[in-house]
C-alpha cells in the first residue's frame, strides 16, 4: 500500500514538472513532437533510477560515515555527469537500437534539475533505498507523462493562428499552466 | 566592449529569463512572492559572479576535454557556500527556497555563462558579465514574484495593496507561475517588436 | 599562457587539483557556519516554545520528555516551570493526515490543560487555503474557530462538520481536520504530565 501511495503521489499529485517545477528546460525544449517527448521521458527514467541508487549508496556509505555531507552537491552532480557519460558508452556497445533511440537526449540530461532534485529529495524525506527507487521511477513516469501530454497538445497548437507576441514560448507556458491546473484536480487523493 | 555595456547587456538586452529563456525551474519554482524571487535571484547572481571570475582565472590550465566537469565542480563549490551561509544567517529564506538552492548547480544560466563568456574573456570582464546576468536574473524573478504576489494575495513585498480576499489564489499556486510568466514574455515580445 | 593539452595526465591532475581545492574550501566554510546553523536551529525551537508557553524560567530544552502514543509515535514535550512550579508545557506534535501529509506543530498547554497558544512549524498545505492554520485557529475574535483557551480534555476539538466545536478553515476541511488531529495527539501525549 505504501508503495502505491508513493507512486500515485509522485506521478499525479506532486507531478515533478507541473507542481514541483523540476525539469522545465527539457519540458519546454524537447516537447514539440510526441516521439521526441517519449524518447526524452524514457532516457530520464533510465538515468534517474540509476542515479538515485548510486547517489543513495554514496551518501549512506561514503559521505555520512566520514562526515563529508558538505560535499553532497558536488558529489551528486559529478556522479550524475559521469553516469550519463557511462550510460552513453555502455548503450552504444551493448544495445545500439536503444542508443539510437535515447542517444541524442543523454547529454541534455546532466543539466536536468529533476535528476539532481530527486537525488537530494530522497535524503530530505529520509526514504529507504527501496522507497527511494520507487520514488525515482514514479517521478520519472510522472515526468514522461507530463512531457507526452504536453507534446500532444503542442502538436495541435502549432496549427493554430496566434497573435505574434504569443507565439512560441508564451503560448507553451500558458498551455503548461492549464495542464498544471488540471493536475491540481488530483490533489488530496494520496 | 565597455564594462557598462557588458553589465547592461545581461540586465536588459539578453535578459536570461525573459529573452534567453534559461533557468526556468527556479524562475517558476521560487517566485510565489517578490521577496523569495529576489532572494533566489541574488543567490544565483552571487554564484554566477564568483564562478565566472574563477573560471576565467583558471581557463588556461584546464584541458579542453575536462572543461565541463571542472566548471561544474567550481560552480557546485560556490553553490554549497551560498547554501551554508544562507542556512546560518537567513534561515527563514532558506526554508522557503529549500531545494532550489542546491539546484543552482544545474541552472543553465550559470554553466552557460561559464562556457560562453568566462572561458573566453578576462577575469574582470567576466565579473561584470556575471554581475549583469545575475542581476538580470534577479530582476526577472523579482518582477515575476511581484506580479504573482500582487495578483494572488494583493500584496507586494508583503505590503497590502488591496484586500487579500479579492486575490486570485491560483497565481500563488503552480499553474499561476506558468500563466504569469507566459503573459510576461508575451508582453516583452510585444515591446521588442515595437522598438 | 597556452592552453594545457588534453593528455590523460593533465586531465587527471587538473580535475584532482580542482576537486581538492573545492573540498578544502567547503570544509572551511562548513566549519565556519556549523555553529551559526546550529544556533539558528536552536533559536527557532526556543522561540517557538516561548511563543506558545506561559512565562517560564527553566530551560525546557534540557527538561524535555519523550512521550509514546498508543500507535507508537513519539511526541516530544518541553515542560515549562516558573520558580520550580509546573506552569504548562510545549508539545512538539505532528500528524500525517494533512492534505499533503506531514504537519508539525508546537502546541503550548497551561497547567490545567487548556491551550495557551500554538505555532505551525512545518507543513506543505495549499498556500492560501490550508496554510491559513496559523491565523485561523488563533483568531480569538471568532470563538467558534479559535482553539485558544479551549481544553481538548473538556471541549470536543474536531471540526463542526464532524460534530465538534471548531469551525474548519473555509475550503480546507482536510487541513483543518489534520490540524486538530495533531493538537489532540499533542494533548494525549501531555495529559499524564498535566495531572502531576
Amino acid at each position: 500500500m505504501e508503495y502505491i501511495m508513493i507512486f500515485i503521489a509522485a506521478v499525479f499529485v506532486n507531478n515533478v514538472i507541473l507542481s514541483q517545477f523540476l525539469g522545465i528546460c527539457p519540458f519546454l525544449g524537447v516537447s514539440k513532437k510526441v516521439d521526441t517527448a517519449l524518447g526524452m521521458g524514457a532516457a530520464v527514467a533510465f538515468v534517474m533510477t540509476i542515479a538515485t541508487i548510486v547517489t543513495f549508496l554514496m551518501q549512506k556509505y561514503l559521505l555520512e560515515p566520514f562526515g563529508l555531507t558538505f560535499m553532497q552537491t558536488i558529489t551528486f552532480i559529478l556522479v550524475i555527469a559521469s553516469l550519463v557519460q557511462m550510460v552513453e558508452i555502455i548503450l552504444k556497445k551493448v544495445s545500439p537500437p536503444l542508443y539510437q533511440a535515447l542517444g541524442v537526449f543523454l547529454p541534455l540530461i546532466t543539466t536536468n534539475c529533476a535528476i539532481l532534485g530527486v537525488a537530494i529529495i530522497v535524503h530530505q524525506k529520509d526514504l529507504s533505498l527501496l522507497n527511494s527507487v520507487i520514488y525515482a521511477i514514479s517521478t520519472a513516469i510522472g515526468f514522461a507523462l507530463a512531457m507526452v501530454l504536453f507534446a500532444g497538445i503542442r502538436e495541435q497548437l502549432s496549427l493554430t493562428k496566434l497573435p505574434k507576441a504569443m507565439e512560441g514560448t508564451p503560448i507553451a507556458l500558458l498551455t503548461a499552466g492549464l495542464l498544471a491546473l488540471a493536475f491540481m484536480g488530483f490533489a488530496g487523493i494520496a | 566592449m565597455s564594462k557598462i555595456k557588458i553589465l547592461t547587456n545581461g540586465l536588459v538586452k539578453e535578459n536570461p529569463v525573459f529573452v534567453l529563456l534559461l533557468g526556468m525551474c527556479p524562475t517558476l519554482g521560487t517566485t510565489s512572492s517578490a521577496i523569495n524571487g529576489l532572494g533566489m535571484g541574488l543567490a544565483t547572481a552571487f554564484v554566477l559572479m564568483c564562478s565566472n571570475f574563477v573560471v576565467s582565472l583558471v581557463k588556461n590550465i584546464i584541458p579542453d576535454k575536462v572543461r565541463i566537469p571542472a566548471f561544474i565542480v567550481i560552480i557546485a563549490t560556490f553553490v554549497t557556500i551560498v547554501q551554508f551561509c544562507m542556512q546560518a544567517y537567513l534561515p527563514s529564506l532558506y526554508d522557503s527556497l529549500g531545494l532550489f538552492i542546491p539546484l543552482i548547480v544545474v541552472n543553465c544560466v550559470v554553466l552557460g555563462r561559464a562556457e560562453s563568456f568566462a572561458a573566453k574573456n578576462s577575469p574582470v570582464d567576466s565579473i561584470f558579465d556575471g554581475l549583469g546576468m545575475g542581476l538580470g536574473f534577479a530582476l526577472a524573478l523579482t518582477i515575476l514574484g511581484g506580479v504573482r504576489e500582487f495578483l494572488g494575495t494583493g500584496r507586494i513585498f508583503d505590503i497590502a495593496i488591496y484586500p487579500e480576499s479579492y486575490g486570485a489564489l491560483v497565481f500563488v499556486l503552480a499553474p499561476g507561475a506558468f500563466i504569469a510568466l507566459g503573459y510576461l514574455i508575451a508582453v516583452i515580445n510585444k515591446l521588442k517588436a515595437k522598438n | 599562457m597556452a592552453k594545457l593539452e588534453s593528455s590523460f595526465k593533465n586531465m587527471v591532475l587538473v580535475l584532482t587539483a580542482i576537486t581538492c581545492i573545492a573540498a578544502a574550501a567547503l570544509a572551511g566554510v562548513y566549519e565556519l557556519t556549523k555553529e551559526p546553523i546550529n544556533q539558528s536551529n536552536l533559536a527557532k525551537q526556543i522561540n517557538a516554545i516561548k511563543a506558545v508557553c506561559p512565562p517560564f524560567d527553566n530551560d525546557p530544552m534540557a527538561d524535555k520528555i519523550e512521550s509514546k502514543l498508543p500507535d507508537g509515535s513519539i511526541i516530544t514535550i518541553y515542560p515549562a516551570k516558573e520558580g520550580g512550579k509546573f506552569v504548562g508545557a510545549a508539545v512538539e506534535t505532528y500528524t500525517m493526515k494533512g492534505f499533503s501529509g506531514y504537519i508539525k506543530l508546537m502546541v503550548g498547554f497551561n497547567a490545567d490543560g487548556s491551550i495557551n497558544n500554538y505555532a505551525v512549524l512545518q507543513h506543505a498545505e495549499t498556500p492560501g487555503l490550508g496554510s491559513k492554520m496559523q491565523e485561523w485557529f488563533s483568531n480569538t475574535d471568532k470563538p467558534s474557530q479559535s482553539i485558544i483557551g479551549k481544553n481538548p480534555g473538556v471541549n470536543k476539538l474536531t471540526v463542526s462538520k464532524d460534530g465538534g466545536e471548531v469551525d474548519a478553515i473555509t475550503a480546507a476541511t482536510i487541513s483543518s481536520r489534520a490540524f486538530l488531529d495533531a493538537v489532540q495527539r499533542g494533548y494525549d501525549a501531555v495529559k499524564d504530565q498535566l495531572k502531576q
